[in-house]
């Protein structure tokens, strides 16, 4: 709407209102007059985010330096989640360590333990003895993973733009995942599933048709996001050039995995490096030109394709896998029992107990000491980086060979990736703050550990 | 550890293996024991075991692969500015390749293996701080794992510093990512990263005493009762390291 009216007014000098029909009072020198009026008056706020507060994505502060709406400085403050789970993993054997390195970032419980586990093989020299169904098994939970915490990125970051929507799908199909780890692994969350050595369990039974079944709602389900999301236009005006990072500050910064790949640089572990077979598996990396939020968010939705492509080639190899061993053959480090979830709802193996109890006093020694004191790794340092759905996630494990971790460093993806906060807001809106942070996707467990 | 271990393992703990003037093996700290039982209570007959804790010794050259180049073109850049003794040692292990780097030099090798084209490491993964408490004159180590996208490739450099003087170059201005990282190896062991812009705690209080990732600080936690039996705090669990 630009005016067509040639009449000089009085308030608005059309030479001054190009953008159209502006309702304010310009002309003359009153904007110098006023000029020392409000450098006087201070427009500067500091507003304190969080750490309770939901569009802040779990208990992350966010000190924001505002001029009215515009941020001029964003600082984060991080560390209310931390559990010194590093720290503790130091007091407990290599086994028990999966336990708690799975608890640190929660959406994907199961590329810590990967980590983890890749690292103590490693050191303990036992990476080409991991048995291929382990190896598919591995592959095919990091997936279902990768699928589930891609959702919960979309869910909760469509949800504080105020797209309930796709926050409820998103938590919908989650749900389906967390039903095939329960179905799978025993817990929804936390799993400590993936040993050193190979995996806790067999498959049971019928997990593969469920699996299948759950492949199948997926190809329905995720057109339908794509049809929801992608040219949506409320959607891309929020999305759309906010939280910018091009590929020199994404290096600068060590930011990886979606938040790299939406800068059109296809780097990504599983191709580039690739761990657990993964060099098998037909799939491409996906990218996307932007290097904003939006790219962002449609780099994560293809990548939910890709990895459905990869759960059903895991899941056809392992329908040729059954029966076959899930843990290292050798028993020094194996877990001698495989449990069962019995009708008291504990896990436990009836055949090994008697074995153990009845039979052989060998067994029961050597199922002690396994147990208790656990095994001894070689002393040194591995460091095997995983393409976690956040990044680069890697344990830097040290031991001076005993029978507990010397020193695990979990090298976050999460928390490298918040580093960005400042350049990705800094200029922009508030309301964009919330946006470029849910585009990182940082998982404040990961975070803080 | 048993009587079966190589006798060369059962010297003194603060003995350095050397031959020549090349340190091959350091033993760095030891295990006494077997069953993490002290005192009078031990009556396993195995408290008298000594074991010593021996990283991975220096490689000698060829490393195999690209490791050589990688470290043809270090050495050839450092040797061109008389830094030949910035590296002070390799270790090759389980297909990973470490540079110790002298604390002094670290800044500037970490900038040619940056900007060098034969090496560019563009993508720094963190530094990790270890604790090595009995490592005399070399307790802290900064770790550091460095990526080249270009070449697909991964090394690892090592530094150390001293607990008495807990001081090791920062590297925000190579690799703004480690912003983050060295603080969080201040917070959690106390190094402290000369020319950082802000080295302040990250993770603890800003007020918290000490540096809780330090082999020296304890775990804490309470004995838990259940079930008319107490069971210990972890750290006073029975250890069998």
């Amino acid at each position: 709407m630009t005016t067509t009216d040639n009449q000089q007014d009085l308030y608005a000098d059309p030479s001054e209102t190009s953008q159209g029909k502006v309702f304010t009072v310009t002309g003359q020198d009153w904007d110098s007059i006023a000029q020392g009026l409000g450098d006087s008056a201070d427009e500067r706020v500091v507003v304190n985010m969080g750490p309770q507060h939901p569009s802040t994505h779990g208990v992350l502060r966010l000190i924001l330096e505002l001029e009215g709406e515009t941020v001029t400085e964003a600082r984060c403050g991080i560390g209310y989640l931390h559990t010194g789970i590093e720290k503790n993993m130091e007091f407990r054997s290599w086994v028990q360590g999966t336990t708690f390195c799975t608890r640190m970032d929660y959406l994907s419980p199961f590329f810590n333990e990967a980590t983890y586990a890749l690292g103590v093989e490693r050191l303990l020299d036992i990476e080409d003895d991991v048995p291929e169904k382990a190896q598919v098994m591995r592959v095919l939970l990091m997936e279902l993973n990768r699928i589930s915490s891609h959702l919960v990125c979309i869910a909760t970051g469509g949800m504080e733009i105020g797209a309930l929507t796709v926050m409820t799908i998103g938590f919908r199909e989650r749900e389906l995942v967390l039903d095939l780890f329960e179905l799978i692994t025993g817990l929804r969350m936390n799993h400590a599933f993936i040993r050193p050595g190979g995996v806790a369990q067999d498959l049971p039974p019928g997990a593969l048709d469920e699996i299948r079944d759950f492949i199948a709602l997926m190809r329905k389900r995720l057109p339908e996001y794509a049809a929801l999301c992608n040219a949506n236009p409320i959607f891309k005006a929020r999305l759309e050039d906010v939280g910018h990072l091009d590929l020199a500050g994404c290096l600068a910064l060590g930011l990886s995995g979606p938040p790299l790949r939406a800068t059109g640089y296809g780097w990504d572990l599983r191709k580039t490096q690739p761990y657990s077979g993964y060099e098998d598996y037909d799939f491409e990396v996906q990218t996307w030109d932007t290097a904003d939020a939006y790219g962002r968010f449609r780099v994560r939705l293809n990548e939910m394709s890709e990895s459905l492509r990869i759960v059903e080639q895991a899941a056809d190899r392992l329908a040729g896998l059954e029966g076959a061993p899930v843990m290292v053959g050798d028993k020094k480090i194996a877990w001698p029992s495989q449990l069962a979830i019995g009708s008291d709802g504990m896990g436990n193996s009836l055949d090994h107990i008697r074995h153990i109890m009845g039979e052989s006093m060998e067994a029961l020694i050597h199922h002690f000491k396994l147990v208790t004191e656990g095994f001894r790794v070689p002393a040194g340092q591995a460091y095997v980086p995983i393409e976690s759905p956040r990044g680069e996630l890697g344990a830097h494990v040290v031991s001076d060979g005993g029978t507990r971790p010397f020193r695990a460093h979990f090298r976050d993806p999460s928390f490298t990736n918040l580093q960005a906060t400042s350049v990705m807001s800094e200029g922009g809106m508030v309301a964009d703050v919330i946006v470029a942070i849910a585009s990182i996707d940082p998982v404040m467990g990961g975070v803080d550990r | 550890m048993s009587d079966d271990t190589p006798d060369h393992n059962l010297q003194d703990p603060s003995t350095d293996l050397v031959a020549g003037d090349q340190e091959i093996n350091r033993a760095v700290g030891s295990r006494h024991g077997m069953f993490g039982v002290k005192g009078s209570g031990d009556t396993s007959g195995y408290g008298g075991l000594v074991s010593p804790t021996v990283y991975p010794a220096s490689t000698q050259r060829p490393y195999g692969g690209w490791f050589d180049e990688v470290a043809d073109a270090l050495e050839a850049r450092l040797g061109a500015t008389d830094l030949d003794a910035a590296i002070e040692r390799v270790v090759v292990h389980r297909g990973e390749i470490t540079f110790h780097v002298r604390r002094e030099d670290l800044a500037f090798v970490a900038q040619m293996l940056r900007d060098d084209d034969d090496l560019r490491f563009e993508f720094c993964a963190g530094v990790s701080g270890v604790h090595y408490p009995e490592d005399a004159g070399r307790e802290l180590h900064a770790v550091y794992h460095l990526l080249s996208m270009t070449h697909n490739r991964r090394i690892r450099l090592e530094v150390t510093c001293p607990d008495a003087d807990p001081h090791i170059p920062s590297l925000v201005s190579i690799y703004p990512t480690n912003d983050w990282h060295e603080r969080e190896a201040w917070d959690m062991f106390g190094i402290q990263f000369d020319g950082h812009p802000s080295m302040t705690r990250i993770l603890m209080p800003d007020d918290w005493p000490g540096h809780p990732q330090r082999k020296d600080y304890p775990l804490g936690g309470i004995p838990v009762e259940y079930k008319g039996g107490t069971v210990p705090p972890p750290d006073q669990r029975r250890s069998y390291s």
